[in-house]
């Protein structure tokens, strides 16, 4: 069995991340997994523009973000391996990966970067009515068929879930020369961003459908047409179905964390966000195994992935070049009053100079306040003048506020109020 | 006088917009929170422009396309004769970012390029 110091699982954006922090922390023997043909994971078929503008200042498409991270890990000279799948983490940090030309291999490493990244919702976990023809995708994959594979997979398509790759791909394709006939969102607000639904439904007389949902799909070898119907209370409106004839159904309907290897490694995973429970330095249940990006929690931004996962391999680092730190007091993070779920959900104060606390809203609030306690003493508060689920929130708890942490306190709480 | 609406997008409150004109010319703008929604409205009614991002073929590469975008803001009013004149395209593999794959599209004066690097087999 092969040796390294630091194994990070997947080579997208966060573990490039990841690898640069850790190299720039001092740690020399690091290996880069990644399962397809080239380092960026899904930035390299997400062409649009619009990424990098916390991080570089300026607006780049996926694929030349992905390039800033990959050029520096090369030119660093950091090991990766590309076309090679992971196969099996154990809670001991061994690896078994597997590829053409070493075979099945093991690696056992001193600490490991989780940065699978995440998986689209299929239909099979959308339970759909209707046959099961050719022609329902994800958006994703319609994506990386028209970006990457140079294939268009539809003429006349219809868009199931607002999700930002949803509204993507309704430009996309609709400047590829199919003809979208609408976007269905069962929500009663869209999940992607202002920015998108102007710009890729609006500026091309998108229809966008909010609380109507698929309830028939047709067709024996081909889609056919689809069914859509007006959602009230969690069920169709009968008498409010409208039939769409198309040969394409693309899904946008969230993202789930990737976390089959983290699974079987023993690592314990919030239920909420599917992604693993870690603390402040983003270690997961298992000592020396850490996570950032997707795989921890869906993200809108590929700036803060990079930000999380630089954090992900500068803990990582300090696990393999000093141990494991006495980190003192560990405090639950409790997400309540709206505020859906933390990243981190324990946090240990003494150990560390500033906090950051992710989260997102279970719904759209206008004009509250995010606030952050320890028992009855209120650390941080801001007006908010509009959250949405669609929009991750980030607190950043600086030494001052930590420092108001009473030593009684038995957890920290982020909550919604009235201003 | 004409009225226009608008969603903005300088944030994620997207207020709802009212542009009024006369003769072209903006006379006022009402839905905004901020000054950023008033910006956005003038120039979204009197000269919108957007970057336009889409795929070219490539022979002999890793990849049968690449990734490109313009160089800068088009007229929104152009971006079909843009993806248009990409359609009939092939560029030879090797392919690196920044590389010009047409000087001037659709008569705008803005080059497209490629965003993405593309080997040769």
């Amino acid at each position: 069995m092969k040796n390294a110091d630091l194994v990070i699982l997947g080579g997208g954006p966060a573990g490039l991340a990841a690898a640069l922090a850790a190299r720039q922390a001092g740690v020399q023997d690091i290996l880069i997994l990644e399962r397809d043909a080239e380092l960026g994971g899904i930035l390299n078929q997400c062409i649009h523009n619009g990424f990098g503008l916390h991080t570089f200042k300026e607006e780049l498409t996926g694929p030349e973000y992905a390039a800033r991270f990959a050029d520096k890990v090369k030119a660093q000279g950091i090991p990766y391996k590309l076309n090679t799948m992971v196969m099996d983490l154990s809670a001991d940090k061994v690896v078994t990966a597997m590829n053409r030309t070493d075979g099945l291999f093991q690696v056992q490493a001193k600490a490991v970067v989780l940065a699978m990244g995440c998986r689209e919702r299929p239909r099979g976990a959308l339970n759909i009515p209707g046959t099961r023809p050719a022609g329902i995708f994800t958006a994703g994959t319609a994506q990386r068929l028209v970006n990457m594979e140079g294939y268009l997979p539809g003429r006349r398509v219809v868009i199931l879930g607002s999700g930002d790759i949803g509204l993507i791909m309704a430009r996309r394709m609709t400047l590829e020369g199919a003809k979208v006939l609408c976007v269905a969102e069962l929500m009663p607000y869209s999940g992607g961003l202002k920015r998108n639904i102007v710009q890729c439904l609006n500026d091309f007389d998108i229809p966008l459908k909010l609380s109507h949902t698929v309830v028939d799909i047709e067709g024996k070898e081909r889609v056919t047409g689809v069914t859509i119907a007006e959602v009230k209370n969690g069920k169709p409106v009968p008498g409010t179905e409208e039939h769409f004839a198309c040969d394409t159904l693309l899904l946008s309907c969230g993202l789930l964390p990737e976390n089959e290897l983290s699974r079987t490694a023993g690592v314990a995973l919030s239920p909420i966000t599917g992604g693993p429970q870690v603390d402040e330095s983003l270690q997961t249940s298992i000592p020396g195994v850490f996570a950032a990006g997707n795989v921890l929690h869906v993200h809108d931004l590929v700036d803060y992935v990079s930000e999380e996962a630089s954090a992900a391999g500068t803990s990582a680092a300090a696990y393999i070049l000093h141990g494991a730190a006495a980190a003192g007091r560990a405090l639950p993070v409790v997400a309540q009053n709206g505020v859906r779920y933390t990243v981190p959900v324990t946090v240990h104060p003494q150990a560390a100079e500033t906090l950051t606390l992710r989260m997102r809203v279970d719904n759209v609030y206008k004009g509250k306040a995010l606030a952050v306690y320890a028992g009855e003493t209120c650390l941080w508060r801001r007006k908010r003048p509009v959250m949405a689920p669609g929009e991750m929130e980030t607190v950043v708890l600086k030494a001052d506020a930590l420092a108001k942490i009473p030593a009684d306190a038995a957890n920290l709480t982020v909550t919604l109020e009235e201003v | 006088m004409e009225q226009r609406e608008l969603t903005c997008i300088g944030c994620p409150l997207g207020c709802p917009l009212t542009v009024t004109l006369e003769n072209g010319a903006v006379q006022s703008v009402q839905g905004n929170t901020c000054p950023r929604g008033d910006a956005y409205a003038r120039k979204e009614v009197t000269a919108p422009t957007r970057i336009v991002t889409s795929t070219v073929r490539v022979t002999g590469g890793t990849l049968p396309a690449v990734s490109v975008k313009t160089a800068g803001d088009i007229p929104k009013g152009k971006i079909f004769d843009c993806v248009r004149a990409l359609k009939d395209i092939a560029v030879p593999a090797p392919v690196s970012i920044g590389q010009v794959i047409v000087p001037d599209i659709a008569g705008t004066g803005v080059a497209i390029v490629a965003t993405k690097n593309i080997d040769k087999v």
